[in-house]
């Protein structure tokens, strides 16, 4: 049992996590965190088959380094743009339920947006 | 089994029961916690990993910087209702835990068979650091091999934060971000955000001019000048720009503008898009990497202060 | 001589791990905020600079070494402001009930 392979079972428990509290936590927030969890777990996938691939006086594979660097700065920029939609239906309804059922509380919101 | 591999399976069980209580703990503000947690002792892992230039990224924009946006979003809906009704029944949970477990099998049983000894392309991007005599193979792939990449990532920021200026209600349209931040002018948090930016301010420059050579690079430098901003913007020192200025936009446009003009250079002049000739390689992406480092900083920055909400009166 | 610095750095570490050990002990156990502030200053302040110390012999050159004492000093900030404003707002909740 070498150190990649145990940081990669780790991380496909992490993504197994991930999904399941995307799936049955109600409240968004904990829905974008487990998607955060989710991801963490891919890149942490990307490592380990770069630390496997470690060659030429180089600890890990450089491709899949820059690809997970790219990943995360995405991933980051992703979350902003679903909290900012959380936040605003939040705003607008006074509560987070992604449930279509609950009638809009239009008398929440005074900017008028 | 030797003691560093005895650390590596201690970390990962650390790692784990973080994550398996981030998911399970019932209050929403302790899982955001539990999360930056993580993100720090994952950083670790990439360590271990010897992937330094990511656990940089990883440390400084998943854990630091997602923290932050995640504990700011967590705090303003505390006041939210609970979504209690919603919880999912047994069947809904049932079949969650099996799909999980199916993944994770897949995932871990790919692992374990890995081919040996596994493909890589360190000794090509090791081979061709000719080209742009910069000695850090992390930031050639990512500056040189995969340039579109970047690019198309850069782009993927702008885009994102015109979808969060997009969320401003109509009065406040083209106004400042987020609210209006007070602190005691002779508290704490003042007194550390007058410290803090001028040394945080070097550090950044250093990691992303130490990123030719050494691990680092513009994004890890990027995510520490916007936390700079971001910490003078949280104590009141400065307000945030309102998103209608020309500036700021010219500010968030110049990284990926550059990147295609330079690229569209290399068409026109040279052989390819986004082809460097190898005696310019050098002061060509440094450049590009100039312009890089001012768009990721207030690109970051803006995405945590989020969509505007007061307008400029 | 490196049999003595490899000493020093052992003998150095330990000693900041049990200060970690003794601050985590601390946040766990104590009954209320403030104490629990209190016992993680132990883990900042002393734990960390006995592993810094202890890393010190080990570091390559004397750049290494003022990057190793700076990260200490910069965790010190942020620990000593961090505290003083959680100890701040824990304090108002206690006024206001």
């Amino acid at each position: 049992m070498s150190g990649p392979t145990v940081f990669g079972l780790c991380a496909a428990v992490a993504v197994g996590l991930g999904l399941y509290g995307l799936i049955t936590n109600p409240h968004p927030l904990r829905k974008i965190i487990a998607f955060n969890l989710l991801g963490s777990g891919v890149f942490l996938l990307f490592g380990v088959l770069g630390r496997r691939g470690a060659a030429a006086s180089v600890g890990n594979d450089p491709v899949p380094q820059a690809l997970v660097i790219t990943g995360v700065v995405v991933a980051f920029s992703a979350t902003a743009l679903a909290i900012a939609l959380l936040l605003r239906l939040f705003q607008k309804t006074g509560s987070t339920t992604l449930s279509s059922g609950a009638p809009p509380n239009v008398s929440s919101d005074p900017s008028g947006g | 089994m030797n003691i560093a591999t005895i650390f590596e399976i201690v970390l990962a069980a650390v790692v784990l029961g973080l994550g398996i209580w981030t998911i399970a703990v019932r209050e929403t503000y302790s899982a955001t916690v539990g999360f930056v947690a993580y993100g720090l002792l994952v950083a670790l892992i990439w360590v271990r990993l010897d992937a330094v230039d990511v656990a940089l990224t990883e440390a400084a924009i998943g854990g630091g910087l997602g923290g932050v946006l995640l504990l700011g979003a967590a705090a303003r809906l505390r006041d939210g209702e609970r979504t209690v009704a919603e919880t999912p029944g047994m069947v809904t949970r049932v079949s969650a835990v099996a799909l999980s477990a199916l993944t994770t099998a897949a995932l871990a049983g790919a692992i374990v068979f890995l081919p040996d000894p596994a493909p890589t392309l360190a000794p090509t991007v090791v081979g061709h650091a000719w080209a742009t005599s910069l000695a850090n193979p992390v930031t050639n792939v990512l500056m040189a091999f995969r340039a579109m990449d970047t690019m198309l990532e850069k782009v993927v920021l702008l885009l994102s934060i015109i979808g969060v200026w997009s969320l401003a209600p109509d009065n406040a349209w083209g106004g400042h971000p987020g609210p209006r931040h007070r602190a005691d002018p002779d508290g704490i948090l003042v007194f550390l955000a007058r410290l803090l930016p001028p040394i945080g301010i070097v550090v950044g420059i250093y990691i992303f001019w130490t990123g030719a050579n050494h691990p680092g690079g513009a994004f890890q430098g990027g995510a520490i000048l916007a936390s700079m901003w971001v910490l003078a913007i949280m104590a009141g020192l400065t307000d945030t720009p309102p998103v209608a200025r020309r500036w700021l936009r010219f500010v968030l446009v110049a990284g990926p503008g550059l990147f295609l003009l330079v690229g569209l250079g290399g068409l026109w002049f040279g052989t390819a898009f986004l082809a460097y000739p190898p005696a310019l390689a050098k002061p060509l992406i440094l450049g590009i990497e100039v312009a890089m480092i001012l768009t990721i900083a207030a690109t970051l920055g803006l995405l945590l202060a989020g969509a505007p909400e007061r307008s400029v009166k | 001589m490196s049999l003595a610095r490899d000493i020093i750095t052992i003998a150095a570490v330990s000693a900041g791990a049990f200060f970690f050990l003794a601050g985590t002990v601390g946040l766990l156990r104590f009954p209320d905020t403030l104490t629990r502030l209190h016992a993680l200053t132990k883990a900042d302040n002393l734990g960390l600079g006995l592993v810094v110390l202890g890393l010190l012999p080990q570091a390559g050159s004397l750049r290494d070494g003022l990057k190793l004492v700076s990260i200490w000093l910069l965790v010190l900030l942020a620990g000593a402001t961090v505290s003083q404003l959680i100890a701040r707002t824990a304090r108002q909740g206690e006024t206001a009930k």
